[in-house]
């Protein structure tokens, strides 16, 4: 497994570009975690939580209409979504609860896009008996408001951020001011390896269960290696949590899928590793959505959780090594991929997978029939049905209306439409 | 190319001449507009300003209470750049003696490039450079680039910093250590820290450059308990809230002015 250096940077990325007050709090961090790592009690504990708790292992399943209609690739997917809260997210939070607890924190603070991780955040803190408050852009509150409510009903605080793009780059913003004040005895649960050492490798670390799994079930049920591993990328933590187990295999493909949002070229959209250029957000320098004068700019996606400008700095120290592919999926796609998962498979991912699911199809079909292709599902769309059926709804009625301007004669819209695959990259 | 005279040193030696704290006033460029905040420095220099601290707008200032996240974000949406920022240091520089520090966020002066940057610095007649997201581990080829052509560099301490985290940030500053007074973001408090005097006394006993104190600072009454304790006295969020109460350009500079000066007086000139 790739370890960043004692400062943390993976190559010229990572590091710690943090207030001073920050210092102390995430040097006492590193110290905690190199403890646990190294405690047999804390590994037992985890264990016991992930398997007892969050329902590990996660099973790895055939897509077996997926790969027929792809021209007969085998495809696996990586049940993430069937965790506890509904994605990878509880891995991380419980892992480091525990942490805290340890620390002697008693009070405990997060960040969430999609709510997934706040979710994940606020159960942990409830099953430990800790106070937590969760960050999250105005924007996400008002399109995951189940999230909210059931952070809520899990006895957590869900403070709306009304600054910036009011997404989870300002929810970032709060809660590392709300930590910069209350840090004694604060611990900030971060969910995303886009942040300051040594939250990039510690997250990767708490996630890489998804991959040393997937890896040995892969092995066990199609006796070998599969030819690639898909993962959709805002942060990047399920991907580097699949991805992780799968580094020092050079024949294994690694492929993040990034937001290409209204497309790429529309500049709406989230794809920082595909389009950004290093720079340092949120503590961390790494790939970022950014105008020429420094300022971030505010990506954008139909999914909370690649609604993100910024990405992990081992995604952007992998892709400069040429070590992972890129591709991307816009809205239009998701959504397809999303309800085509659903009616082929039997199983609804949430909109940030969808995007995985998305270029999964193509890659599929690139493989072809000797193909075996690893998708990792990180999370499931409950949370985002009344999103999807809002979205579908105003498709279909922009649809509608566009067929009325059409001349007579064009076939009808059914359902959700095929778009053309704008914005898809190939591996530069 | 480097930047002379040493103003930052002289500046200290001037406030140590007559016993009393340097002060350190905050303005954002372009906040409302570049004009306007050009006028609200010249302001703080008239009411007795040592040292004209002009902040560089970021869309992600993570160390900044709301005053100047909402000071940021109208210099934002007035067009400001980091080139404008040089340009306003420039002609602020051509205007007053007092010593000057742009103060921003790291990400823009990557964008715009280090080395660039620092040049434009010596030629804009910029003294010395804060970065809160700059830790001095992080700011390795950026210090000897700043020390190769005499600009400054300030470092930030904390109530957090551990004794060694202060010894790095004295041994990497070269214009003055900034140490932030509360444990948060910027912003006025109605009061400070009772341990305050103890830290900063320690930071100084260790530091060979002056140490002033800020975050938190925001009445004449503090600045006069402040400059007792350290070598100055910054205040920021009251300066930027004063400008942001509106009015005409020059009503916000008497305004700022008058306030400026009350603290100048608490400090005992």
């Amino acid at each position: 497994m790739t370890v960043p250096d004692a400062t943390g940077h993976f190559g010229p990325y990572g590091g710690r570009y943090v207030p001073e007050t920050l210092v102390p709090a995430l040097d006492e961090l590193t110290e905690a975690w190199q403890q646990a790592r190294r405690d047999p009690v804390f590994a037992e504990e985890l264990t016991r939580l992930l398997t007892r708790f969050a329902g590990r292992p996660t099973p790895l399943g055939d897509a077996l209409r997926m790969g027929a209609e792809a021209g007969g690739c085998r495809i696996v997917l990586k049940r993430e979504d069937l965790c506890h809260t509904g994605a990878h997210k509880i891995n991380n939070t419980l892992a480091q609860v525990l942490l805290a607890r340890r620390m002697g924190k008693r009070r405990i603070i997060a960040e969430t896009g999609a709510g997934q991780h706040g979710v994940a955040t606020a159960t942990a803190a409830a099953l430990f008996g800790m106070p937590c408050d969760v960050f999250m852009g105005a924007l996400d509150v008002e399109r995951q408001a189940l999230n909210v409510f059931r952070m809520q009903l899990l006895g957590a605080r869900v403070v709306a951020v009304q600054s910036g793009s009011r997404t989870l780059k300002d929810a970032m913003n709060e809660a590392i001011r709300d930590w910069v004040t209350n840090v004694r005895d604060t611990h900030y649960v971060i969910g995303s390896v886009a942040v300051p050492h040594p939250y990039p490798a510690m997250v990767r670390d708490f996630q890489s269960v998804i991959g040393e799994e997937a890896r040995a079930q892969v092995l066990q049920v199609a006796g070998r290696l599969p030819d690639a591993v898909v993962a959709c990328v805002g942060g990047g933590s399920n991907a580097m949590g699949v991805f992780s187990a799968f580094i020092p295999d050079r024949a294994v493909r690694l492929v993040g899928v990034e937001a290409a949002g209204l497309g790429l070229a529309s500049g709406k959209h989230g794809a920082a590793l595909a389009l950004g250029r290093p720079g340092v957000l949120h503590g961390s320098r790494s790939y970022l959505l950014q105008d020429d004068d420094g300022q971030i700019v505010e990506a954008h996606s139909i999914s909370a959780g690649l609604d993100y400008p910024g990405v992990g700095p081992e995604l952007s120290w992998l892709k400069d090594q040429g070590r992972i592919e890129l591709r991307t999926a816009t809205d239009d796609e998701a959504l397809d991929a999303l309800g085509y998962l659903a009616r082929t498979e039997g199983i609804i991912p949430a909109l940030e997978t969808a995007h995985a699911v998305a270029a999964a199809k193509d890659l599929a079909r690139e493989l072809g029939p000797k193909g075996l292709l690893l998708v990792n599902i990180s999370g499931r769309g409950d949370k985002d049905i009344d999103h999807v059926r809002r979205e579908l709804a105003a498709r279909q009625e922009r649809a509608a209306s566009g067929k009325r301007r059409r001349p007579a004669g064009r076939r009808p819209a059914t359902g959700p439409r095929k778009r053309p695959a704008t914005g898809k990259r190939r591996p530069s | 190319m480097t930047s002379s005279p040493d103003r930052i040193r002289a500046t200290f030696d001037a406030a140590a001449k007559r016993r009393g704290a340097a002060l350190v006033t905050y303005v954002m460029a372009g906040d409302p507009d570049l004009a306007t905040s050009r006028e609200m420095a010249l302001a703080c220099a008239a009411g007795g300003a040592d040292i004209l601290e002009i902040g560089m707008p970021f869309s992600d200032p993570i160390a900044d209470g709301k005053t100047i996240q909402g000071a940021g974000e109208r210099a934002l949406r007035s067009g400001t750049s980091i080139a404008s920022c040089l340009e306003l240091a420039a002609e602020v520089r051509r205007r007053t003696p007092a010593a000057i520090a742009l103060m921003g966020y790291v990400n823009p002066v990557l964008a715009y490039g280090e080395e660039r940057f620092l040049d434009a610095c010596v030629a804009s007649g910029v003294d010395a450079l804060i970065l809160p997201d700059l830790p001095p581990e992080e700011a390795r080829a950026f210090r000897s680039a700043a020390a190769a052509r005499g600009v400054k560099l300030v470092f930030l301490l904390a109530p957090t910093s551990t004794p060694s985290r202060v010894a790095a940030a004295c041994d990497a500053a070269t214009g003055f250590v900034y140490f932030v007074s509360v444990t948060g973001v910027t912003g006025a408090r109605a009061s400070l820290p009772a341990d305050l005097g103890a830290k900063v006394a320690a930071v100084r006993k260790r530091s060979p450059v002056p140490v002033v104190v800020g975050f938190g600072v925001g009445t004449p009454a503090q600045a006069r308990a402040v400059g007792k304790l350290a070598d100055g006295v910054v205040v920021g969020s009251a300066i930027v809230q004063r400008i942001a109460q509106g009015g005409s350009r020059k009503a916000r500079a008497e305004r700022v002015r008058r306030f400026v000066a009350s603290l100048s007086r608490a400090l005992g000139r």
